[in-house]
């Protein structure tokens, strides 16, 4: 193991061709490959972690050891990774940056990639970007400080929020939940801590950009988002990574507490490139009269396994899943939600939409709670999937378990595709056979994009544009 | 310029749907073709327009003189060949202004972007020729619509994209009356010497609004009879019966 490598490298930057593009690399820290309690220790320390958090890790990588892989419910290709041909921690150990003048110009141009507008930019009330595992550039408006907001990374937030990060901390996600998030737990590094204080309503989205730039290094970001009684806060996450040929894993834990009254939307759009397997465990506790709202888009990836779920422990709240997925050929998108109902009178809602093309495989786990002592709680499922070509593939997965008799379900599942007759009409109006699948495509996601911010929905639209060329003929 | 349709065989499935049509429509002129059920008109604004189930063994296309064998669904459309549906087919979740929209940007070179705000106040104009609500625009395209707004829609598709030959397939087709005007009306302000109809029509009733100079009738894959706007009345009044003796 090494403890300071300095590897540069230089990836041809290929200028058409979004998504595929990468930044000479050069770590300070580099903590080699494989996992041991030794990469553990060396994570801590690069890190100057205090021992409880040394601990926490150390617990949890044998939790990670001890846990089988979910083979027995999942897709065997989870067995093609190879834990010992990754890289689990790498940075360059620069602290985080408070300028935008600081911000070293290869990131500049990861933004630029990825059309963060300049206006935007200035505008969004905090931003943080990660570049490799440590956030290159982090910074919190004033007037947001000064509401007592917190936006941090995890790091951070952990070592000088400790009083209110620690109670919340893998409270709402167990180490032990699966074996993502217990090996998330033993590595983590990156990711954000954010705490809105009582009656704060966050008028702009928080956002971070997230990117794997690093030739197999799994990235596992850790965030932990406590809105305090009746404040409000939108984040915004999204992920474009480069292409290379080994597989990488990206494997985050994402935990958000909504106290009583609190609304946290958490929105995500990822565009991984087709070798990445990511596994993401995501999840909310909403308490009374809350509402965690989850809005998620899945573009790229080798496999995807993510299932946002709430928890609605207090009466009232509600939870909600809006998600989008694409699979393109050798892509598996196997997402989902989990509803939790926990209290009286608690309302959730999980509308999902998938798009398989070539020989892409998406697959919709989801998973609905009511146990019979409750009352008056309300579920809406609707699952709806787009098969591109006659090899795509699409399963669904609802369990729905409602016990007692004193609540409303209703789940609505579809599988279409786009038809002949209407490739021809719209080529007849002389759209391609490329943009008439793009058109229909979006078509199908339409009402889903109109719940991403501005910013997103037209991002999305051209990430969807690129995904189909090529896919049809 | 013209478009000429020069000993057209085709067939779907290995049966012979077109057995050596010749029809030469030029710019200019409005010409019906007419014909009992399964005489192929339909198929043939279908293999026009280039549609792929249709296998074309001898023959060919020509417009304004160049053969358009080769080129794809897109393409014809693009050269100037618009057809207005019998079924227009839906596409969930596209608005009719999006959908023009992209119509319109496909015919723009790369690098070329549309102006929205002319094209919106174009786009107004001609709904309001064919008495089409505003509210339109925002539906999605022909999802949920009447028989009757599917075929106004058509007829706005075709006035802004502006073609050099329209193909029009049984448009009067679950048309009331008033709609029929309308929709005539549409199609008549579009009538120039720089551009060509031909409007397919199972019922005489069409042709009073949209005043054919050429009248055609088909049977079992070819033309059998041609005429004159009058040529439309004798048919209304005596049938198809004369194919079977002649």
């Amino acid at each position: 193991m090494n403890s300071e490598t300095a590897t540069v490298k230089q990836v041809a930057f290929e200028k058409d061709d979004v998504g595929n593009f990468s930044f000479p690399e050069s770590h300070k820290f580099d903590a080699g490959y494989g996992l041991t309690k030794d990469t553990v220790d060396y994570i801590s320390k690069v890190k100057d972690e205090p021992a409880w958090v040394n601990e926490f890790r150390h617990k949890a990588l044998k939790t990670f050891e001890s846990k089988p892989m979910p083979t027995n419910w999942a897709t065997r290709d989870l067995e093609n990774i190879d834990f010992d041909a990754i890289r689990y921690y790498l940075s360059d150990g620069a602290k985080p940056k408070r300028s935008w003048d600081e911000v070293p110009p290869e990131v500049l141009e990861t933004f630029d990639r990825l059309g963060v507008p300049e206006q935007e930019r200035a505008f969004l009330a905090g931003v943080e970007a990660q570049y490799d595992s440590e956030a290159a550039y982090s910074n919190v408006k004033e007037a947001l400080a000064d509401e007592g907001v917190i936006f941090v990374t995890c790091s951070e937030g952990l070592k000088e929020h400790e009083e209110i990060f620690r109670p919340w901390f893998g409270k709402v996600i167990p180490t032990g939940d699966n074996k993502f998030s217990a090996l998330n737990s033993a590595v983590m590094s990156g990711g954000s801590f954010i705490y809105i204080p009582p009656g704060v309503k966050v008028k702009h989205p928080l956002q971070a950009y997230f990117r794997i730039n690093s030739e197999n290094f799994g990235q596992f970001e850790r965030t932990l988002i406590i809105a305090d009684e009746g404040s409000e806060v939108m984040y915004m996450e999204g992920c474009t990574a480069p292409k290379f040929e080994t597989a990488t894993l990206h494997s985050a834990v994402v935990e958000l507490v909504a106290m009583k009254g609190a609304k946290i939307q958490y929105v995500t759009v990822q565009n991984w490139s087709s070798n990445v397997f990511n596994l993401v465990t995501k999840r909310g506790l909403a308490h009374e009269d809350a509402e965690i709202r989850w809005i998620d888009c899945n573009i790229g990836s080798r496999l995807t396994m993510k299932y946002p779920g709430v928890v609605m422990k207090g009466e009232r709240a509600r939870g909600e899943v809006i998600s989008i997925a694409l699979a393109n050929d050798g892509q598996h998108q196997d997402t989902g939600a989990k509803m939790i109902h926990a209290a009286n009178n608690t309302t959730s809602n999980v509308i999902s939409k998938s798009i398989s093309v070539g020989e892409g495989r998406s697959t919709y786990r989801g998973q609905v709670h009511i146990p019979k002592h409750l009352k008056g709680c309300k579920n809406n499922t609707e699952c709806d999937a787009l098969l591109i070509s006659t090899n795509s593939r699409t399963d669904t997965y609802p369990a729905i378990s409602v016990k007692g008799n004193q609540h409303v379900t209703q789940h609505e599942a579809s599988v279409s595709q786009v038809s002949e007759e209407m490739l021809f009409y719209m080529q007849q109006r002389g759209l391609s056979e490329t943009q008439a699948m793009s058109l229909a495509v979006n078509g199908f996601i339409n009402d889903l994009v109109e719940e991403f911010p501005m910013e997103y929905s037209v991002e999305l639209k051209r990430l969807i544009d690129l995904e189909m060329e090529g896919s049809v003929g | 310029m013209s478009l000429t349709i020069e000993n057209l065989h085709a067939s779907v499935d290995g049966n012979e749907i077109l057995k050596g049509l010749n029809l030469e429509i030029p710019a200019g002129e409005v010409h019906a073709i007419m014909g009992p059920n399964g005489s192929g008109k339909s198929t043939l604004s279908k293999i026009i327009a280039g549609h792929d189930d249709y296998e074309v063994s001898e023959g060919r296309v020509l417009l304004d003189g160049v053969d358009i064998a080769k080129l794809a669904v897109d393409e014809r459309s693009r050269a100037g060949i618009f057809l207005a549906f019998q079924y227009p087919a839906e596409v969930p979740g596209v608005s009719n202004a999006n959908f023009l929209r992209a119509a319109l940007q496909a015919r723009l070179p790369e690098g070329e972007e549309i102006d929205a705000v002319a094209f919106y106040k174009d786009m107004y104009a001609k709904m309001d020729e064919l008495e089409m609500n505003r509210k339109f625009t925002s539906r999605s395209v022909n999802e949920g619509f009447s028989g009757g707004e599917k075929k106004r829609n058509e007829i706005l598709q075709m006035i802004m994209l502006d073609p050099r030959y329209c193909l029009l397939d049984e448009t009067d087709s679950g048309l009331d009356i008033d709609a029929l005007k309308v929709v005539a009306n549409g199609v008549n302000s579009m009538r120039s010497e720089n551009r060509g109809f031909l409007v397919i029509t199972h019922y005489q009733r069409l042709l009073d609004y949209i005043k054919p100079d050429y009248v055609h009738v088909m049977a079992d894959g070819q033309i059998v009879k041609s005429g004159g706007a009058e040529l439309a009345l004798q048919l209304e009044e005596s049938g198809y019966d004369f194919l079977k003796t002649a």
